[in-house]
């Protein structure tokens, strides 16, 4: 007999396809995994004891870092956490800008995630296509806030910069350009029979797994359940909108990849509305104490971020920095579940599975 | 230097100083010069905020470290009396510590709160929830906090109870409360949309506190970060080690007495 | 050329021989070093992008800088490889690729050897590459390598099988082997051309040869995002250098065979074309080949292994069989 080994192969840390410094452990019995051990920490910054010694406004940048390709999320949660705490009203303007920027990064980093995951699956002309639409976001938000990446936007109270002159304009234009583009990437890649071949039926789990697993965003909407926080638990001005939240049937990669793109159209759905709507003039910072001490106490929001649920946990004795800041980070909660996914798979559904989860190593470590 | 903070620990309203590492804090703004919260209350401090950490880098030993807590304790109790007179004086307290002398309506998620109670202590008897209440600053949140030796049946409970249905573990988070430590778990009934925090507190010599990875899967990780960054054991985890952190790292680093041993980091 | 191989072996005729083998080495290097430069230039312009545009005008000293590059680089064996095998695995993936080419009929009298069993000679030296790859990956001792090695020698073997059946409706239809009186029976007019009545047969060789180079999208072998480069991933400098010699080679016979096989070779698509000369005629289809193998790199994504392996087994190999079955069938009617 033919005498067979187990192999046990290291996937990372410095791979082409892991999004970032994440090491997974496999052992494989030929082509098919057999075990598959994440390993996380590689990029620890230690942000939470950080943000013990920091004031609010102080946190903010930390917070561009951890998820840095959705750090207007970020940004907004830390701010909505002291805002909720303060109780402080936010003038409208500024929920405005807040929310047209959120949208706008949801759709960059959904974009980002197209092109990366095409990248995996083989296809190299869709990454430059997806970079393409995501260079006019970042030019937007550069024209806004100074920065393409780690923004530092949003204040308790509202948010630092205003809008210049025909910025709403350009974020009408992109909108319309966006859709036909949307269409044109449809046509492209998603009917591609070799990529069907290799996204469909695979890495499927059911709604119980999902819930039990805590998973959030397009992963847990991929199995049926029908929860969008903008939706159930609204914040900032989601709730004047009028959009839908897809949810998909199978719950395996190819819903998830549909699910992103038809997010990225009620996006743009929601920018369209939100562009009518804007109002003329108005205060972009609403009425914030010069030095921010939310009371004593502990608040707990969450926010849809493009990965999931984006939550803060924020314990506050008083003073002008926090007591204790937690965050709890969608794409930390959503890796769990890839060596359950993993077990009895093939190499090359590893990446597959592992980029339709959708993480950022920055969010995993904090 | 202990001396210096056995002598103020008794002042209400303020925390112990270190006027001895104001060069190392010289940098902070001047916006963590307040005292706690309550502002006007005790005598107004100058110099350094963050005490403990200052003493931790300049390495003190089991005395002070003693001596920190019964003073961080005797603050509290100091600031919760304050707050108290300064309530019942009629100014505005810096949280929901104390109700104000009118009474106050009772909070629209009361019921709620209540059945949580009631259900859990049906089952495991009136020991098991040590304190329940609103948390109004989070949109009226209902809290209990549970005994930690029935913490792991009750979560079963949570979740399968036809009326809780809480099967969704939104959030864990580990809390170096200086007197004890905590966990908080946010809970969530997808179908009513309604949230519940359950707190569940340990002591901070040897903590332990049952795992939930049997009730939640997502408590897999949390709870493996929890023990790597605070040092709170979960007894019953499949797989407990550090998951942040290289694997030989000593201490735990979210803990308010955390010596780090490079002292430069 | 004829003339010298009916000629008894002196110290001129091998003169000859080896001038024109050096020459034809030159003229491979030549193409290969452009068709790199063309790959890159097409997929940059696929993409919304330009290719390479620095280096020398129009960037076409690109990779005359990346070879040079790679040559001058530090010949690096990883310490527990098999060091006799790491070095011949390269040589013996490039060698059959470059004697491939002495049977390709550039023209009507542009050849170097007038092979009677050309075809057969091509397909059997094609099937020697594939031991230079695994044993490429056996010898750099690195698992990575190894599953690339062991991948990539299944697909090219499970390939094979079709791509030579699919060929053997030409054989059938021009009733040689020799490549010279194959493009002889194609006709002057396109129609008459062998894609024609072999259009089966065109479609599965053209599959089964992307295979065989280990292109998108049957590249999994050299995965760039799974596996980092397959079996080639501990050779630096040179002998990585020769791997990509190897396959651009191949490249080079696989289009110029296509070329002779299907379209027709030198002719032109029409008599009264044959003005341009029939080197002309032959270096466009040629063309035209590789920017379709290089226009399917920048568009498809990556078919997985089990499902390349039941592509190749389960479709490729029935077709060209009904191929070979209607082939017969037609001739046998017409004739």
């Amino acid at each position: 007999m033919i005498r067979t080994e187990e192999l046990t192969l290291n996937v990372g840390p410095q791979h082409p396809s892991t999004h970032g410094v994440f090491r997974l452990i496999v052992k494989i019995d030929g082509e098919v995994i057999t075990e598959a051990t994440p390993v996380i920490g590689y990029l620890h910054r230690g942000t939470e004891k950080l943000a013990e010694n920091l004031n609010y406004t102080q946190i903010i940048p930390y917070t561009d870092r951890m998820d840095y390709v959705s750090a207007m999320t970020g940004n907004y949660v830390v701010c909505h956490a002291v805002e909720t705490a303060l109780g402080l009203e936010i003038p409208e303007r500024a929920q405005f800008l807040r929310l047209i920027v959120m949208e706008l990064q949801r759709i960059a980093s959904h974009m980002l995630w197209w092109g990366t995951y095409l990248l995996d699956i083989g296809a190299l002309s869709p990454f430059l296509f997806a970079f393409r639409d995501r260079e006019v976001i970042l030019n937007l938000f550069n024209e806004l806030c100074g920065a393409r990446l780690t923004y530092n936007y949003m204040r308790v109270g509202g948010v630092k910069w205003d809008a210049p002159e025909g910025w709403i304009g350009k974020v009408r234009d992109f909108v319309k350009m966006m859709k036909t583009r949307l269409d044109d990437y449809h046509d492209l890649v998603s009917g591609n029979e070799i990529f069907l071949a290799r996204i469909k039926g695979v890495g499927a789990y059911d709604a119980e797994t999902a819930i039990s697993y805590g998973l959030s965003g397009v992963n847990l909407r991929c199995t049926g359940v029908k929860w969008d926080l903008r939706k159930d638990q609204p914040y900032c001005i989601y709730d004047r909108f009028d959009f839908d939240v897809p949810v998909g049937k199978n719950g395996d990669c190819l819903d998830r990849y549909n699910l992103r793109l038809e997010e990225i159209r009620q996006s743009l759905r929601i920018l369209e509305q939100a562009v009518e709507q804007f109002p003329e003039e108005g205060e972009i910072m609403g009425k914030a104490p010069r030095i921010i001490r939310p009371p004593e106490g502990e608040v707990y929001v969450a926010i849809e971020s493009p990965r999931g649920e984006l939550g803060c946990h924020l314990i506050s004795r008083g003073k002008p920095e926090p007591y204790r800041l937690k965050f709890r980070r969608p794409s930390f909660v959503n890796l769990q579940i890839l060596p359950k996914l993993l077990v009895g798979e093939t190499m090359a559904n590893l990446v597959a599975i592992l980029g339709a989860v959708d993480i950022i190593l920055g969010e995993v470590d904090a | 230097m202990s001396e210096e903070n056995k002598n103020h620990a008794g002042v209400p309203g303020s925390e112990p100083e270190q006027k001895a590492n104001a060069p190392e804090n010289a940098g902070e703004p001047l916006a963590k010069e307040s005292i706690a919260g309550e502002a006007g209350k005790g005598p107004a401090e100058t110099g350094a905020a963050a005490p403990e950490r200052a003493q931790a880098i300049a390495g003190n030993d089991e005395a002070a470290l003693a001596a920190r807590r019964k003073a961080a304790e005797e603050a509290r109790a100091a600031r919760a009396a304050a707050a108290k007179a300064a309530a019942a004086d009629g100014a505005a307290a810096g949280g929901g510590e104390a109700p104000p002398a009118p009474p106050k309506e009772p909070s629209p998620n009361q019921p709620k709160l209540d059945r949580l109670v009631r259900i859990i202590t049906e089952k495991f008897g009136p020991s098991a929830v040590v304190e329940s209440y609103i948390n109004e600053l989070d949109r009226h949140l209902p809290c209990v906090v549970v005994d930690p030796s029935v913490w792991a049946d009750v979560a079963a409970l949570l979740r399968d109870h036809e009326e809780l249905k809480l099967e969704y573990l939104r959030n864990m988070t580990g809390v170096d409360q200086e007197t004890h430590m905590e966990v908080a778990y946010f809970m969530l009934n997808l179908a009513e949309k309604q949230d519940y925090c359950v707190k569940v507190k340990t002591d901070r010599d040897n903590p332990e506190i049952p795992s939930v990875v049997s009730v939640w899967q997502t408590a897999n990780w949390n709870e493996r970060e929890i023990y790597d960054l605070l040092g709170i054991r979960f007894t019953g985890h499949p797989d407990l080690r550090r998951i942040m952190l290289p694997d030989d790292w000593v201490g735990h680093p979210l803990r308010k007495d955390y010596v780090p041993l490079d002292p430069e980091v | 050329m004829d003339r010298y191989m009916g000629q008894a072996l002196g110290w001129g005729n091998f003169a000859v021989f080896a001038l024109s083998g050096i020459f034809m080495l030159l003229v491979s290097l030549f193409f290969v070093t452009y068709f790199i430069y063309f790959e890159r230039k097409v997929l940059g312009w696929m993409q919304y992008r330009v290719g390479p545009n620095r280096t020398g005008p129009f960037g076409l000293l690109q990779t005359v800088a990346d070879v040079l590059k790679l040559l001058i680089k530090e010949d690096t064996i990883p310490k527990r490889a098999d060091r006799a095998m790491f070095i011949l695995a390269p040589v013996i993936a490039y060698v059959p690729s470059f004697m491939v080419l002495a049977i390709i009929p550039y023209g009507e009298n542009l050849y170097f050897l007038d092979l009677d069993a050309g075809l057969l000679y091509y397909v059997a030296l094609a099937g020697i590459s594939t031991i230079g790859i695994v044993l490429g990956g056996w010898a750099s001792n690195n698992k990575y390598a190894l599953l690339g090695g062991m991948r990539s020698g299944a697909q090219m073997i499970s390939y094979e099988i079709p791509l030579i059946i699919s060929v053997t409706g030409v054989v059938m239809i021009s009733g040689s082997l020799n490549l010279r009186t194959i493009v002889a029976e194609q006709g002057d007019w396109f129609w008459q051309w062998n894609i024609v009545p072999q259009i089966l047969g065109f479609l599965v060789f053209l599959v089964a040869a992307i295979a065989e180079l280990n292109r998108t999208p049957f590249d999994l072998p050299e995965a760039e995002s799974e596996l980092i480069a397959g079996y080639m991933t501990e050779y630096s400098g040179f002998r990585f250098a020769f791997f990509m010699l190897a396959e651009y080679t191949y490249l080079y016979a696989t289009a110029a065979l296509t070329t002779v096989l299907f379209l027709g070779g030198w002719h032109p698509p029409a008599p009264f074309l044959d003005f341009i000369p029939g080197l002309v005629w032959f270096f466009l289809k040629f063309a035209a080949v590789v920017f379709f193998v290089f226009w399917l790199r920048a568009t498809m994504p990556r078919i997985r292994s089990d499902q390349l392996m039941s592509l190749g087994w389960k479709w490729l190999l029935p077709l060209s069989l009904v191929n070979i079955f209607i082939t017969a069938v037609v001739m046998e009617i017409l004739r």
